[in-house]
């Protein structure tokens, strides 16, 4: 039906890499967050809730622009890297780095949402009983936030397939290099007689992004039999 | 047990304060609802931290702000049985029961599990998912995961609150093998008197966050007989019983009372108020009631415009109850000869 290109098929394995890398590194990072906001009595939870919540609502051009100063060759972060002789601006990495800033507040919110679920009795239960903060965080909240986990890494791993903004920004459109399925798209729509294809892989992007929309449904529908709120 | 206890809390509007010593274990903690029984069990455990005091337990500090010591809750070894059992959702029976087991330094595993198994009467269950446990199950579940920990002390913070009405009375048997058999004091929080009397020596009672009375909950009990629409309830411990027609005739002492309880006799608790007692002079020669017993006054107590009534009949102790003017009539007297007249459907099983 359509004839993909090499570039094309490298831009769909591109994605799936990136996404699925974003996800991964953002999960701890994710866990630790949700654990934070839930069950920590830190002062300035509400500003830190903000703040986790802002990729959500900024332009994601924003956020790359943002992450373009902090880790170009002049941004601190970046001389830093430099120094140490890693580049992250225009390889994949950076396309990877640009979903998981974008994506964050998708996966914390959805962990954190598990998490509230949890019965504080039972967290307490388990300190009487002898465990310490970190044995009831790993035996009983992070089995029972298990699902919303899941449920958040899904749904951060579909918007990970489609971020554009922020990705063009600090990882550019390298075909084979950082061009991932939105990007090849954005390439099609201004190339003459390209419209067949960009139709093509946003196919491909529908169908990818739908699967995991519904495995994550799955997900908190199981979620929420478990938990009744 | 010996403890030393001096705490001050503030809950938004609540402010618990209270300061005790005490020795022993079975320890009551009772009071009504917002009382701080709940809070005195959250700072014992460590579950909150007090704004100011101290808690000593046998010697050990585990929280004294003026010395900056204030021991995590896993560090305390005070047992907390919830009043839901809070099993673990996630692991089923054994893990749960194991939970704490495998927590504690192998020379503080005083108990075996599979003794105390046994004493629960756990061993069909260990293969069940929680989640498919009863009320019951779950508390008894919830007991044993707290004992296997080995803990100094145990709170059980209203235990029998979540159970059935009928049911919640068949726990204590577990509860009182266990605490017989292993040795752990015991912290025993409840709003319920009956309760108090069947697991606790001494009583600590509460209102409004202030300690009010070091007391028994024997004492309890018949001080409340004047206010209480029940009056004084009787816990009997009934024996072997026969079949009379239908009937059941439980030996009690060295005599019998004849109930109609429904469902199989067996031996167990029963309770009777001092209301369902009625006092003759003489032996009345017939009366539909079952139970004519012969009983002498030992001792005679008021209690509110009521006047508890104590006997001995056929060795064990009754308590009936009478007003003013029957003393009188009656010729109430410590030493006084009586016939107490109780109906077969009086009385009611606990467990």
């Amino acid at each position: 039906m359509f004839d993909f290109t090499p570039t094309d098929w490298q831009a769909m394995e591109l994605s799936a890499r990136v996404a699925l890398t974003a996800t991964l590194a953002a999960l701890p990072f994710g866990f630790a967050a949700a654990y934070l906001l839930v069950f920590s009595r830190l002062p300035g939870k509400a500003l830190f809730d903000g703040l986790m919540n802002l990729p959500l609502v900024l332009p994601p051009v924003v956020v790359g622009y943002l992450l373009l100063l902090l880790l170009g060759r002049n941004g601190w972060l970046g001389g830093l890297l430099e120094e140490l002789g890693i580049r992250i601006i225009f390889t994949w990495k950076a396309a990877v780095l640009a979903s998981m800033v974008v994506g964050f507040p998708l996966l914390v919110r959805s962990i954190r949402t598990g998490m509230e679920g949890i019965d504080l009795r039972l967290i307490q239960a388990s300190r009487t009983l002898g465990a310490r903060w970190y044995d009831s965080l790993f035996t009983i909240v992070l089995p029972l936030s298990g699902r919303a986990i899941l449920a958040g890494a899904s749904l951060m791993f579909a918007r990970s397939l489609g971020e554009f903004g922020a990705t063009i920004i600090i990882a550019g459109n390298i075909p084979g290099v950082t061009q991932t399925i939105p990007l090849a798209i954005y390439d099609y729509t201004g190339a003459p007689g390209g419209e067949g294809m960009a139709l093509g892989l946003c196919l491909v992007s529908i169908a990818l992004a739908f699967a995991v929309l519904i495995f994550n449904q799955l997900m908190v529908k199981r979620l929420e039999r478990e938990h009744p709120q | 047990m010996k403890m030393d206890v001096s705490l001050c809390k503030t809950l938004g509007n609540f402010r618990f304060a209270t300061e005790f010593a005490l020795e022993g274990s079975r320890i009551g903690i009772f009071g009504p609802s917002g009382s701080g029984k709940s809070t005195l069990m959250h700072l014992l455990a460590g579950l909150h931290k007090p704004d100011q005091g101290s808690i000593r337990i046998d010697g050990e500090t585990l929280f004294d702000d003026t010395q900056r010591i204030s021991l995590s809750p896993e560090k305390r070894r005070i047992g907390v049985v919830f009043q839901q059992a809070h099993l673990f959702p996630h692991m089923g029976v054994r893990q749960n029961l194991l939970y704490g087991y495998r927590r504690i330094p192998k020379r503080q595993r005083k108990i075996d599990p599979q003794a105390l198994i046994a004493v629960l009467g756990l061993e069909s269950l260990l293969g069940r998912n929680v989640t498919s446990l009863s009320g019951g199950e779950r508390q008894r579940v919830a007991l044993g995961r707290t004992v296997l920990s080995c803990p100094r002390l145990i709170l059980m913070d209203e235990p029998l609150n979540g159970l059935d009405e009928g049911l919640k009375y068949q726990i204590i048997p577990y509860l009182k093998r266990v605490f017989d058999e292993f040795d752990i004091p015991l912290l025993f929080i409840s709003h319920s008197l009956n309760e108090m009397r069947l697991m606790t020596d001494e009583v600590l009672e509460f209102q409004a966050g202030q300690l009010i009375g070091h007391t028994t909950a024997e004492d309890l009990a018949r001080r409340r007989m004047g206010n209480s629409q029940v009056g004084y309830i009787n816990l009997l411990p009934l024996g072997e019983y026969r079949q009379i027609g239908d009937l059941h005739a439980y030996s009690w002492g060295n005599q019998e009372l004849v109930l109609s309880v429904s469902g199989e006799g067996a031996a167990g608790m029963f309770e009777l108020s001092s209301k369902d007692i009625t006092l003759f002079k003489r032996h009345p020669e017939a009366s539909s009631a079952r139970n004519l017993l012969r009983c002498r006054v030992t001792k005679l107590f008021g209690a509110g415009n009521r006047v508890g009534v104590e006997m001995e009949c056929g060795g064990q102790p009754l308590v009936a109850q009478v007003v003013g003017e029957a003393v009188d009539d009656l010729g109430l007297v410590p030493g006084r000869e009586l016939v107490a007249v109780i109906k077969a459907s009086a009385f009611r099983r606990l467990y």
